[in-house]
């Protein structure tokens, strides 16, 4: 039982973070059809900016925290300037490729920018450990956990209440038809990949006091974000939480009752397993084809 | 026509094989050939089917580490391991092919970038077979009866033969009813199935027919280099048979030569650039899709027609897009 809660603890904590990158994922899918193979680099460039801007700098934790996004969804937003915007034809694959340069070139930067030794950062807050039934759940979990949650919120609030976030959901459904409606479709994607990119970057900053952040460490993030957001629905929001969660968790079981040898290997096994299963995700109602 | 470009082809190959001393050089082209193995196999499946893999490095270490396992570890004659590999390829192809090409699009290519992954992870796990990430060394060179094929020169007309016979396979495939077929399936499965092809098996196919050719790279890649270590088979080798194919362009046989050459190549020149070697290439992958995305081969032929139609009539610098 003690043994079980910690799994789930250390599980929970993994998954918020799966949860927020699948997040990035699932909202840029739904403004542009398009699937970001750069967004587990934005993941890297806010663990390591935070960090800089943390204890290299010495900024407070809160201004950090939001400069480290606001600096991560500017980068977004060129690549889509820059880059998205300005292929003639685009083709999905053609797209795809583009993201892939984009993260090798961040990737590159990155090395450039932080050298190729690892970094890590303290805790959030300095509180001694929770002990419950005799598992140890880190302060740290806690953050990941509310933050994760006030992102969640923070979204639903977003595209049920303001009008820029129905305008977005409208792109999502249709976007001919919005942009008849007299939305500024182009804008709303400028944003959507803002927004991404920022959601990824909350994924690192949360995700650097747990672990050693490098410039190579976005690639795997990354592709488990992916398998997050496919488990649980491409395209749907609560989908990509449950989808991060349900991994967090079967990934930390599995790690601590059988074999550690094979952690990597659990999101993508999930994955092969949902695609055959139910390729519209545990909860995805959308028709299975677009390309 | 066909015979001429094949002679040549074999021409440039005996020449290019007679011309060379350097060994790096010819190590070199040795490496474009497997490479060029890698694409087109690839786009038989992406360029004419129409049906993306973003896991193709995993037959590719299929077919390296089941040779050199078996040849290396349990003393096999190296052609018998082959052959051991292209069944065993075409076994795991077959079994992958069935459930996942239902898919299509982003479904597909995760779909098989999660299998990818999974044989890069078993390749590096499995330590007692594969040797895991200290890899596995040892593989031994190849022979044809009494003549060995060790030395450099041996071995880059073997590589450049195979690749011809591919090229010759693949031309065949494609100008055939198959290929036919498989075009129609590009470009609308459900018209190419109302026109009484059987989709499913084509593609299913296509895709062991683009396996088997990715384990013969990786046999051919396994007893030249004589140590092979799971880095060679990760993720990022199957993004890169993916842009061979695309910078190469795509539904051309001879774009994947292109794409295959200059995709082995870059990295040998952006040496020079040291650390700023990773900034280099991705800059170059997303220039060349943002402005030639249609590939090398299509898009320069269509800059010349765009610069000639300028040239006739300066008015109309239109690009002709018809058939958006």
């Amino acid at each position: 039982m003690q043994e079980f809660l910690q799994y789930l603890f250390s599980g929970l904590t993994n998954g918020a973070i799966y949860s927020v990158i699948a997040l990035g994922f699932t909202m840029l899918y739904n403004a542009t059809g398009l699937i970001n193979f750069a967004q587990g680099e934005f993941v890297m460039m806010g663990a390591l900016s935070m960090i800089t801007l943390w204890m290299g700098c010495r900024l407070p934790l809160p201004a950090a925290f939001f400069l480290s996004i606001a600096g991560v969804s500017v980068v977004g937003l060129l690549l889509e300037r820059l880059a998205i915007r300005t292929v003639r034809k685009p083709h999905p694959i053609v797209l795809v490729i583009i993201t892939i340069g984009a993260s090798i070139l961040l990737r590159g930067l990155a090395m450039l920018i932080w050298g190729k030794d690892a970094h890590s950062a303290p805790s959030f807050s300095l509180h001694a450990p929770f002990e419950i039934a005799g598992a140890t759940l880190l302060p740290q979990s806690l953050w990941i956990l509310a933050v994760v949650l006030v992102i969640v919120t923070g979204l639903q609030l977003f595209y049920r209440k303001t009008l820029t976030g129905k305008a977005m959901e409208a792109c999502a459904i249709n976007k001919r038809a919005a942009s008849l409606l007299g939305i500024p479709s182009e804008r709303m994607v400028l944003l959507a990949f803002a927004m991404s990119a920022g959601m990824g970057s909350v994924g690192g900053i949360l995700i650097a006091p747990i672990t050693m952040s490098s410039y190579d460490m976005g690639m795997m993030l990354g592709l488990k974000g992916f398998c997050a957001a496919m488990l649980g629905g491409l395209g749907s929001s609560w989908g990509a939480v449950v989808g991060g969660m349900l991994l967090g968790i079967l990934e930390a079981m599995a790690v601590g009752f059988f074999s550690s040898s094979l952690r990597d290997a659990i999101a993508f096994f999930l994955l092969l397993l949902i695609l055959y299963a139910r390729p519209s995700g545990l909860l995805g109602v959308k028709a299975v084809h677009r390309f | 026509m066909s015979k001429m470009k094949h002679g040549f082809f074999l021409l440039t190959i005996v020449i290019a094989g007679m011309a060379m001393s350097n060994s790096y050089h010819l190590q070199l082209l040795t490496f474009i050939g497997i490479n060029t193995l890698l694409a087109l196999g690839l786009n038989m499946l992406m360029g004419y089917a129409g049906q993306i893999s973003l896991g193709h490095a995993a037959f590719y270490g299929l077919g390296a580490y089941t040779s050199a396992v078996l040849s290396a570890t349990m003393n096999w004659s190296p052609w018998l391991a082959l052959f051991a590999a292209i069944v065993l390829t075409t076994l795991v192809a077959f079994l992958v092919a069935l459930p996942m090409l239902k898919l299509s699009g982003y479904y597909l290519g995760m779909g098989t970038l999660g299998f990818g992954m999974i044989v890069f992870i078993l390749i590096r796990q499995w330590s007692t077979v594969t040797g895991g990430d200290s890899g596995l060394v040892g593989i031994p060179a190849l022979s044809l009866g009494p003549l060995s094929l060790a030395s450099g020169k041996a071995y880059f007309y073997l590589v450049w033969a195979v690749v011809l016979m591919c090229f010759v396979i693949c031309e065949r495939v494609v100008d055939s009813r198959v290929g036919r077929a498989l075009r129609a399936i590009h470009d609308g499965e459900h018209v190419a199935a109302a026109m009484g092809i059987d989709t499913s098996r084509l593609k299913v196919g296509v895709f062991v027919l683009s396996a088997v050719f990715a384990a013969l790279a990786g046999f051919l890649y396994a007893h030249l280099v004589s140590f092979i270590s799971p880095n060679s088979f990760d993720f990022l080798v199957s993004v890169r048979i993916v842009t061979m194919v695309v910078i190469g362009g795509m539904a051309s046989i001879w774009g994947s030569l292109l794409g295959a050459s200059l995709l082995t190549l870059l990295p040998e020149w952006l040496h020079v650039f040291t650390d700023y070697e990773m900034v280099v290439y991705g800059l170059i992958l997303m220039t060349i899709m943002i402005f030639l995305p249609q590939g090398l081969t299509r898009g320069l032929l269509d800059l010349y027609e765009q610069s000639r139609t300028i040239y006739r009539r300066p008015a109309t610098s239109q690009e002709p897009t018809a058939n958006r």
